[in-house]
């Protein structure tokens, strides 16, 4: 039950009395064999879901740092036939399910019930779900159908700006979590949140059934203080992709998210 | 049909972020375009300000040349040199309607950019615009106009730094600035409504030519002839004789008007990049829309090529993809050195130098004049001027310089 499991993986998060943890890394970033060793770190310093990035020529939604780690990843060859091939053929499991985002382009190309197949397929219950940005619900029926015959999740994306007919819209498809974006604006590190946040929160977690992931501009963990309640899971992208760009270790980054947070 | 579709081309693929300005704009041209006001604004705009209506100029030298008469739809003569200009006004003067303070556009050539600056200091609107680095050098002169003009032009230095690399700009750009700005699109691509949206605004130019051609010869032409890159200028073009053709099958008036829309080959050199998405892409999804793309297998866009940088696009407006499916317009490609060549013939020819793009058009009609009605009436649209041209004519048609 695919994706139940990540609803599950962030309820059991929750339990423990923490914020789940979904880090986002780029498919091939920052060479082929080097994600697969990132992907494993993040896995074992204790990510509750792992978002992988599907690298594409155009990512419309992406601030400079993900768009980069795209075209670089691009560059080393990365295609979603690659990813697929690869998590079918490579022993190691993921503790924690695997949700894989990427625009419609490259979904579409590779056909959409072929792909769903075969990453149903690839390890049993590992690829629980998909985001597509450039998917808004108008037209998502395809995809949501591909998916569904494999029981995987099209996790919607909502933002400040979503009125709350769209957001129950949204609500009424959704499976897995619901990502709300906590800006304006594309992916990347902001210093802190606009004042709508606190509203948009509220709105989605009255529509919404699913668990509550808050992402794009995440840094710091600090950054959550304020907000009227805790999301359920937080999702950082940018800011780890930069961390591993300089050098950094992805366990060093996990750490810092990973205390005990008020609010479970 | 599907809302925002044509056939299977079309539709809205946004983040969803994006979903309420659009709706937003879609609302504004029911509520805003059709009254009175709106139309008479526009209307004095285009002619008072841009130099509407448009002459439809004979070719004599050609003509004799070629055994029919060959018109030129002379939107060269426009303000700012090119079609643009019709759509920049009527998208600023949506934009003053809706209440918005400024405008933020894509621009690949600068034509765009230039009409889309013009417009915004018109109407008493900032402006932004995005522009690939390599654009930016090989088309400077365009971004000092645009700057003269009071517009921030922001060089784009991710992706092939082309257009569709300014449109991605544009496009985040717009997400963050929404609440203030109007992304004012520069052709009849993008997601819906813009490609209905600029459409309509452009099909003034396929209506004066259908008055303008029973005023003058009498009667329809035999066939009418428009570059294709995004397609703005060929869709207002062909989407008025579209209509009529319709009504031709249906057998109400005479004959129906063959349309070509003409698409860049680039140097058409085997395996090179072209910007022949209709003839030579395959079906996909970029920049909100469902359409025509060059892509690689793996769903990558593929970087695009062509001698005029206002062709130099990888996709392509989905209303022709959906034409091109319906048969309703043919669609040829024309490689760089033929366009040069037509370039050439009509500056000898008939003292007016046609921007490079607007050059496809004519090097169609130059090339297949065999194939075309003797003694017939043939349409193209001169969608702007080549004065932009002038360096990358240096380069390639020395000769001609002197």
């Amino acid at each position: 039950m695919s994706a139940e499991r990540l609803t599950e993986s962030i309820k059991a998060a929750n339990r423990q009395g923490r914020v789940a943890l979904i880090p986002f890394i780029t498919a091939g970033f920052p060479d082929l064999e080097k994600f697969w060793d990132i992907l494993a770190e993040l896995d074992e310093a204790g990510a509750d879901v792992i978002e992988i990035g599907v690298p594409f020529s155009d990512p419309v939604a992406d601030g400079p740092v993900v768009a980069a780690a795209s075209q670089r990843a691009i560059a080393n060859g990365a295609t979603l036939a690659w990813l697929l091939r690869e998590l079918a053929a490579r022993k190691e499991r993921c503790k924690a399910p695997l949700v894989l985002m990427g625009y419609y382009n490259p979904f579409l190309q590779y056909g959409l019930e072929k792909f769903a197949q075969q990453a149903g397929a690839a390890r049993v219950g590992e690829v629980s779900g998909c985001i597509v940005p450039d998917l808004p619900l108008e037209e998502s029926a395809a995809m949501r159908a591909a998916l569904a015959t494999e029981n995987m999740a099209l996790i919607p994306l909502v933002g400040l700006n979503t009125p709350e007919e769209r957001m129950a819209a949204y609500a009424r498809a959704a499976s897995g979590y619901v990502y709300l974006v906590s800006v304006l604006g594309t992916t990347g590190e902001r210093a802190s949140f606009s004042p709508e946040i606190s509203t948009a929160l509220q709105m989605a977690n009255r529509n919404f059934a699913v668990p509550l992931a808050l992402g794009f501009g995440l840094a710091r963990p600090e950054q959550l203080e304020g907000l009227p309640f805790r999301p359920q899971a937080v999702v950082f992208g940018s800011a780890l992709l930069k961390q591993l760009e300089e050098g950094g270790r992805a366990a060093d980054f996990m750490a810092r998210w990973k205390q005990p947070s008020a609010g479970f | 049909m599907k809302k925002g579709y044509f056939g299977q081309f079309g539709g809205q693929y946004v983040p969803e972020l994006l979903m309420p300005p659009l709706l937003e704009l879609e609302e504004a041209m029911r509520s805003f375009m059709p009254g009175e006001e709106f139309k008479k604004e526009l209307r004095v705009l285009l002619h008072s300000y841009a130099g509407r209506e448009t002459p439809l100029t004979l070719c004599p030298a050609l003509s004799a040349r070629l055994g029919f008469n060959l018109w030129l739809k002379r939107e060269d003569l426009l303000h700012t040199g090119a079609h643009k200009v019709n759509n920049t006004l009527g998208q600023a003067l949506l934009a003053k309607y809706m209440g918005k303070t400024a405008l933020v556009a894509e621009t690949g050539a600068g034509q765009h950019g230039v009409a889309t600056a013009a417009a915004a200091a018109r109407l008493g609107l900032a402006c932004t615009v995005f522009m690939g680095e390599e654009d930016v050098e090989r088309q400077a002169p365009n971004v000092q106009r645009m700057r003269l003009l009071g517009a921030r032009v922001c060089p784009v230095g991710s992706g092939s730094k082309t257009l569709k690399d300014a449109i991605n700009e544009a496009l985040r750009f717009w997400i963050a600035e929404q609440r203030t700005t109007h992304y004012c699109f520069g052709t009849a691509a993008g997601p819906h409504p813009f490609p209905t949206l600029v459409r309509d605004l452009q099909s003034v130019i396929g209506q004066e030519t259908i008055r303008q051609s029973r005023e003058i010869f009498g009667r329809l032409p035999d066939v009418v002839v428009a570059c294709v890159g995004g397609g703005s200028n060929a869709i207002g073009m062909f989407y008025p004789f579209v209509l009529l053709n319709e009504d031709a099958g249906a057998g109400k008036t005479g004959g129906k008007v063959r349309l070509v829309g003409t698409e860049a080959g680039g140097t058409g050199e085997p395996g090179c990049y072209s910007s022949a998405s209709l003839n030579l892409g395959a079906p996909g999804v970029l920049h909100g829309q469902h359409t025509m793309l060059l892509q690689d297998k793996d769903g990558q866009i593929l970087p695009s090529h062509s001698v005029s940088a206002g062709l130099d696009y990888p996709g392509v407006g989905p209303e022709h993809a959906y034409f091109k499916q319906t048969g309703a317009v043919e669609y040829a490609v024309v490689v760089d050195s033929r366009a040069l060549a037509a370039f050439a013939a009509l500056c000898r020819s008939e003292g007016i130098i046609p921007a490079l793009e607007s050059a496809h058009a004519l090097a169609w009609v130059l090339d297949n004049a065999a194939s075309l009605p003797r003694g017939g009436q043939v349409v193209v649209n001169l969608s702007g001027r080549g004065d932009k041209d002038m360096d990358i004519i240096r380069k390639c048609l020395p000769e001609l310089c002197g």
